[in-house]
């Protein structure tokens, strides 16, 4: 594992990243449901290359998180730049171009359709064809989908999804719809990757070649991953840093050993311990 | 390169319709069709074309549209002006009959934007109702307008035809209640084929690219499409404006099958039938759609014979499709006594087969 370092603002990044502006800073978010502070002072930095984890006990806010970041909601609060940009004027189509895509929690394909086409709706904006192009099938139509069907293919041998091609996406087996999830949001060619709880539902051998692919998904694309996770193997065995969410606030961030005995982390997840 | 799926289903709807109009083309010249039947096959071509187009709103985009008959109607009353304002202008029917279907279809297109603009940019169900209501509408602005034509060109009122002032010589295209007077029949069976070959290109096409990849993943799941990167309202737009503009051409090709076309025909029946057409062939299933529209344009005309019970006959007929349809275990019934008649004809064709592989083999 790569040695963290300090950086201002109490951040930490990977040391490699060191010299290059990080993906994420996300300053001061925070956002309300009613009377709900859901998140609050949300500030973290992740690295270009880093696998960044967020961890906290249901309910703690980190997939309000992910809603931020990818505008499912504009926060009341605060702002992030993504790749040193701000992004407080984006919504969720504009910050997808500027690079970030995900996952989500409970699983959202398009069922209906198979599992090549999911992932091509991921490449639809590297395809520039127009909608008369495609009915008239001018030659930029047969060529770019010729591209976009190589491309698929390649996206899902990732995980040895190519002979699942032509199969509805709404019938793969849970693991594999987890898995087409990423996929499809690697097709749209990130430079950051939200995955929400990607484990959830796998079984131990799922689990631990995801934990694989994970970082051979970022050292392919040399881009930078944040995950949810509630399976302890898989996020103290591939992150190298983690922040930790209670209440909507972060409550410790540092490397797995670092939060590993983290007493603050010990009583969010254990509850106080002179109560016992 | 191994046919996609999808796209052998396409060609197998395609050549479906070829052959049926093929056969039925041989039917008519061979004297077989009687007069009633021959006075329905236009119609039954633009109720075919109407009912794809909606099957693109509801099955594809899947949203819910209540006032299809309001594109058609604007469609059939822009064919009857353009059509009949080019008469004398150009004298090929032929052309005349495409330029007004291309001028219904632009402007069904454009109120499909009109009314696109406002609510598919809303989440939820608000289209069916603003559609039910623009049908309404339309019908209601179409029973007060009067367009002539004379010398000087074509005149416009709301009042009455007197108010249109036409010249010596001139004639009212549309006059109010009364809606288009005096058309011209110049539809062809053979291009009512052309217009739903043209419509079902249109649609396998658009379903098979990008754009209608992105249609489909925004009715599968919106919050997904827009997490990768989708523009939401564009893509619905350009779904609806499309099947807009197609009911339009659809409508242009119904008006000019009669000499007279009122306000009132494309009501909310109209628009609730056109949907049935397309539950009942199933949504999304254009192939479905074609051969329902077919059949239930026809089977009014086809039970004239039991003419007391006809409209019992055909809500029981409607009902018992719907049943089988929507019905799993009616569905597979069916296919049982499918499978069991079909399986001697089969083993026929079989042992034929193996007959004739016999002989091969021995020659
Ligand atoms: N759209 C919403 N409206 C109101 N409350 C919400 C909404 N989304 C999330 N919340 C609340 O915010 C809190 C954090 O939820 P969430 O981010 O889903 O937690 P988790 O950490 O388990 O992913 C919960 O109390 C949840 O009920
Ligand atoms: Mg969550």
């Amino acid at each position: 594992m790569s040695k963290m370092v300090n950086v201002p603002s109490d951040a930490i990044i990977p040391e490699r990243d060191l010299d290059k502006h990080p993906i994420l800073e996300a300053r001061h978010l925070g956002i309300d449901f009613g009377g709900l502070r859901a998140v609050d002072d949300f500030n973290l930095t992740i690295g270009r290359t880093e696998i960044a984890g967020l961890i906290g006990p249901n309910g703690a806010g980190k997939t309000t998180i992910f809603n931020l970041l990818t505008k499912v909601y504009q926060p009341t609060r605060g702002t992030f730049l993504l790749d040193g940009h701000d992004t407080h004027s984006m919504n969720t189509v504009q910050v997808n171009r500027a690079g970030i895509a995900r996952t989500f929690q409970n699983i959202r394909l398009f069922n209906d359709l198979t599992v090549e086409d999911n992932v091509k709706v991921g490449m639809h904006n590297s395809m520039s064809y127009s909608m008369l192009g495609g009915i008239l099938r001018l030659p930029s139509y047969w060529k770019q989908e010729k591209a976009a069907h190589e491309r698929a293919m390649e996206l899902l041998s990732i995980f040895n999804m190519e002979h699942t091609a032509n199969f509805k996406a709404g019938s793969l087996p849970y693991g594999a719809q987890r898995r087409l999830e990423i996929v499809r949001a690697l097709a749209t060619n990130p430079k950051l990757l939200l995955l929400d709880e990607p484990a959830a539902g796998m079984n131990p051998s799922e689990t631990a070649d995801l934990m694989n692919n994970i970082r051979k998904i970022r050292d392919t694309f040399g881009i930078a991953i944040m995950l949810i996770e509630h399976d302890m193997n898989l996020v103290m065995g591939v992150c190298e840093g983690i922040a930790v969410l209670n209440f909507g606030k972060i409550i410790a961030k540092g490397t797995p050993a670092e939060i590993q005995q983290n007493p603050a982390v010990i009583e969010a997840y254990l509850g106080k311990t002179e109560d016992r | 390169m191994k046919l996609k799926k999808t796209t052998k289903q396409s060609f197998i709807t395609i050549l479906m319709v070829v052959v049926l109009y093929i056969a039925i083309s041989v039917a008519k010249s061979g004297g077989l069709l009687t007069y009633s039947l021959k006075g329905q096959l236009v119609p039954i071509c633009a109720y075919i074309i109407l009912a794809l187009s909606l099957n693109l709103t509801v099955g594809i985009l899947g949203e819910l549209s209540l006032g299809h008959a309001g594109f058609m109607s604007i469609g059939a009353f822009t064919g009857a002006v353009v059509s009949m304002s080019l008469t004398g202008e150009i004298a090929s029917s032929l052309a005349r009959l495409v330029i007004a279907i291309v001028c219904g279809a632009i402007l069904a297109g454009i109120f499909g934007f009109i009314i696109g603009l406002p609510v598919l940019r809303l989440k939820g169900d608000y289209l069916a109702i603003v559609t039910l209501a623009f049908g309404e509408i339309i019908k209601t602005i179409i029973n007060c307008v009067y367009i002539g034509k004379d010398s000087n060109g074509l005149r416009f009122s709301l009042e009455n035809a007197e108010a249109l002032g036409l010249a010596e010589g001139g004639k009212a295209i549309i006059k109010g209640p009364m809606g288009a007077v005096n058309i011209s029949p110049i539809s062809t069976f053979t291009v009512g084929f052309v217009l739903i070959l043209i419509t079902l290109a249109i649609i396998f096409t658009l379903v098979d690219s990008r754009a209608g990849r992105a249609i489909m993943a925004i009715r599968d799941n919106r919050i997904a499409a827009e997490s990768v990167g989708i523009p939401i309202t564009k893509y619905k737009m350009m779904a609806f404006v499309i099947s807009a503009a197609l009911a339009g051409a659809g409508g242009a090709l119904y008006a000019l099958n009669y000499s007279t076309i009122v306000p009132t025909q494309f009501n909310y029946n109209t628009s609730i039938l056109i949907l049935v057409y397309v539950v009942l062939g199933g949504i999304g299933n254009m192939r479905g759609s074609v051969i329902s529209a077919t059949i239930l344009v026809l089977l009014p005309e086809l039970l004239r014979a039991v003419e007391k019970y006809r409209m019992l006959v055909y809500a029981v007929v409607l009902i018992v499709v719907m049943i089988i349809t929507n019905n799993k275990k009616a569905k597979l019934f069916i296919a049982n006594i499918f499978a069991k008649i079909t399986s001697p004809i089969r083993k026929r064709i079989k042992m034929k087969h193996a007959h004739e592989t016999d002989e091969k083999e021995e020659a």
